[in-house]
């Protein structure tokens, strides 16, 4: 009886919240809405502006005022930039070799390293663990100065592959923490099987255990080619020849030069387009492999 | 399979590359830089050992104090915003409709983007006459004349600054709040629900506490983050005013690459490391705590 009307007190009042509820919901929906579509729109407005200022006549994009909307079309900043200096095609060429060599050097330590850790029982493992994941606490900025020390003597300072180290390192903790998650999860059973078929540990690394951890070496890619393609403190100290540098490092240098001694902001924005575009691009296509890499790799 | 008499040495074998390259590229650097510091070298002459004088140095040294406060300084400007904002956001667009998802989609977008690139594309909207801020400020009658923002003034200048990557990694924040916030199982909130919470209520005392861990995480991500900028610093002021706006790595920057006193920016990476060290210690003990 008294269970009864405790019930119906509680059915009453949810009810009444309820009606509240749905009031508040109607409103609510349309608020969020329009704020959701404001804040969007502001966070692409800077990426409309540079594309379009990269699309403008030289002219107008120096303009001052500059101008909303564009009133010419051109690809003279893009044709500007393609002769820069050395070119847009050796700096493009160097960018992609570095992320290249980043991503390879990253993986072929990582996937050997990650199953290591997730199977075999090594002495010391967790010791060994932490060690490997060192420069999580110590950041690689503090550590330049000894790397270019060391470079200067290995003659790798502007050296793609000396940069391409750093890239890595910079990228490996991550990616180890990632291959090594990913190698646990693989059912036991799976290579048991493969066990008794006669397979040695490295047959069923390549034949079994790879195969079902694509999504995660993908994700450990996507990473390093997102890292080695935007860094720029690490190539700033390590390349000093222009023919060497890398897409970030010669925008940045041509931020202040041109023949009047300001800067070409039409050609500045076309070049800050074409950085954009690679990471955007990956983005967009392997979205799904960024955000879970990020939320296991970040929460640990 | 893995339990064999040598599988441990095999294990140890696949592991090997990994080990070399964490001790070449980042053991043997620590050690070496620990080293260096008791030293001076320019590279031209042989290092010659100082002891304790490049650190004495750096406490007495005028910029060392200027770069440590003014990155100091950033960092808690910057942070509240970053957490904050990222966290409403996160409760924004942690749903899954259409507009929600693009909203995410949109705001992690500049994530992705170099903070090089980000930094010269804000470099350009801040500049006082081709810019778009002052061109838009004006337009919209909120300043009468145009603002010098970048390399003029410190304190315009790191606004500035702040700004342009507050819209870069917001949305790093948010993803990992809407990571947590979906990870909350639907019955606690439904039973929230039943017994008459509202909207607010259950974010303050549902959804808040239960993504402590990862509020914490971001926390300690993007604090290590703003104490070690450079990049958006080297390019939009290049330290300028009179290096008030040079951030603690530009400074150790400074030293050692264009005026090559590799032992004085070894002493100061040694700071910078081990204060960021300390600061990870303190904040992992918080987590832990705030685990159990």
């Amino acid at each position: 009886m008294s269970a009864g009307v405790i019930d119906s007190a509680v059915t009453r009042s949810g009810q009444r919240s309820n009606r509240l509820a749905t009031l508040w919901q109607g409103r609510w929906k349309y608020l969020a809405g329009a704020i959701m579509i404001t804040l969007a729109l502001v966070m692409l407005l800077p990426i409309y502006a540079t594309v379009t200022a990269s699309v403008k006549l030289p002219s107008e994009a120096a303009a001052i005022p500059p101008t909303y909307f564009p009133q010419t079309f051109s690809i003279e900043s893009y044709a500007k930039l393609w002769d820069y200096q050395h070119g847009l095609p050796r700096y493009l060429f160097n960018s992609f070799a570095t992320a290249f060599l980043a991503i390879i050097f990253t993986v072929c330590l990582t996937v050997p390293a990650g199953y290591a850790l997730a199977r075999f029982p090594i002495p010391g493992k967790e010791l060994l663990f932490v060690l490997l994941l060192t420069s999580l606490i110590i950041p690689y900025q503090a550590l330049l100065t000894p790397i270019f020390l060391m470079f200067a003597q290995l003659k790798l300072t502007n050296s793609l592959v000396g940069l391409a180290i750093i890239h890595t390192a910079i990228q490996l903790p991550f990616s180890l923490y990632i291959m090594r998650n990913s190698f646990e999860s693989i059912p036991k059973e799976l290579e048991e099987a493969a066990v008794i078929d006669g397979c040695n540990t490295f047959q069923l690394l390549i034949r079994i255990c790879i195969p079902s951890v694509v999504p995660s070496i993908v994700t450990v890619a996507l990473f390093a080619f997102i890292t080695s393609w935007n860094e720029f403190l690490g190539a700033l100290v390590m390349l000093n020849k222009g023919e060497m540098f890398t897409l970030p490092l010669v925008l940045a240098a041509s931020r202040t030069v041109n023949m009047l001694g300001g800067t070409d902001w039409g050609m500045l924005q076309a070049g800050v387009t074409v950085s954009i575009i690679p990471c955007v691009g990956v983005y967009l296509l392997l979205q799904k492999y960024y955000v879970s890499g990020l939320l296991t790799g970040a929460v640990k | 399979m893995y339990s064999s008499a040598n599988s441990k040495w095999l294990g140890l074998l696949y592991l090997t590359p990994a080990l070399l390259f964490v001790g070449v590229f980042t053991i043997y650097p620590l050690m070496q830089m620990v080293w260096v510091s008791f030293n001076n070298w320019t590279l031209i002459s042989p290092p010659k050992y100082v002891g304790l004088n490049n650190f004495t140095k750096a406490f007495s040294d005028r910029q060392f104090w200027i770069s440590l406060t003014f990155t100091l300084k950033y960092t808690l400007l910057i942070t509240p915003i970053l957490m904050i904002g990222g966290y409403a956001i996160a409760l924004l667009v942690s749903g899954n409709s259409v507009l929600q998802r693009f909203t995410r989609t949109v705001v992690f977008l500049p994530v992705v983007i170099g903070l090089g690139a980000s930094s010269l594309l804000w470099y350009w909207l801040f500049s006082a006459d081709a810019g778009f801020i002052n061109t838009i400020l004006r337009d919209l009658g909120i300043i009468p004349d145009r603002i010098l923002w970048l390399g003029v003034n410190a304190d315009t200048s790191n606004w500035a600054i702040i700004i342009s990557i507050v819209w870069k990694v917001i949305g790093f924040g948010m993803i990992l709040f809407v990571g947590a916030i979906q990870g909350i199982s639907t019955e606690v909130n439904e039973a929230a629900l039943v017994d008459g919470a509202s909207g607010w209520q259950r974010v303050w005392s549902i959804t808040l506490p239960l993504t402590l861990r990862t509020i914490l995480l971001v926390t300690l991500i993007s604090v290590i983050g703003s104490l070690l900028a450079f990049d958006q610093f080297y390019i939009m002021t290049a330290g300028q005013p009179q290096n008030l706006t040079a951030t603690s790595v530009f400074f150790i920057y400074l030293n050692s690459f264009p005026y090559l006193k590799l032992g004085y920016g070894a002493a100061l990476s040694l700071i910078l490391a081990v204060f960021i060290l300390l600061f990870t210690l303190v904040q992992m003990l918080l987590t832990r705590r705030s685990h159990a």
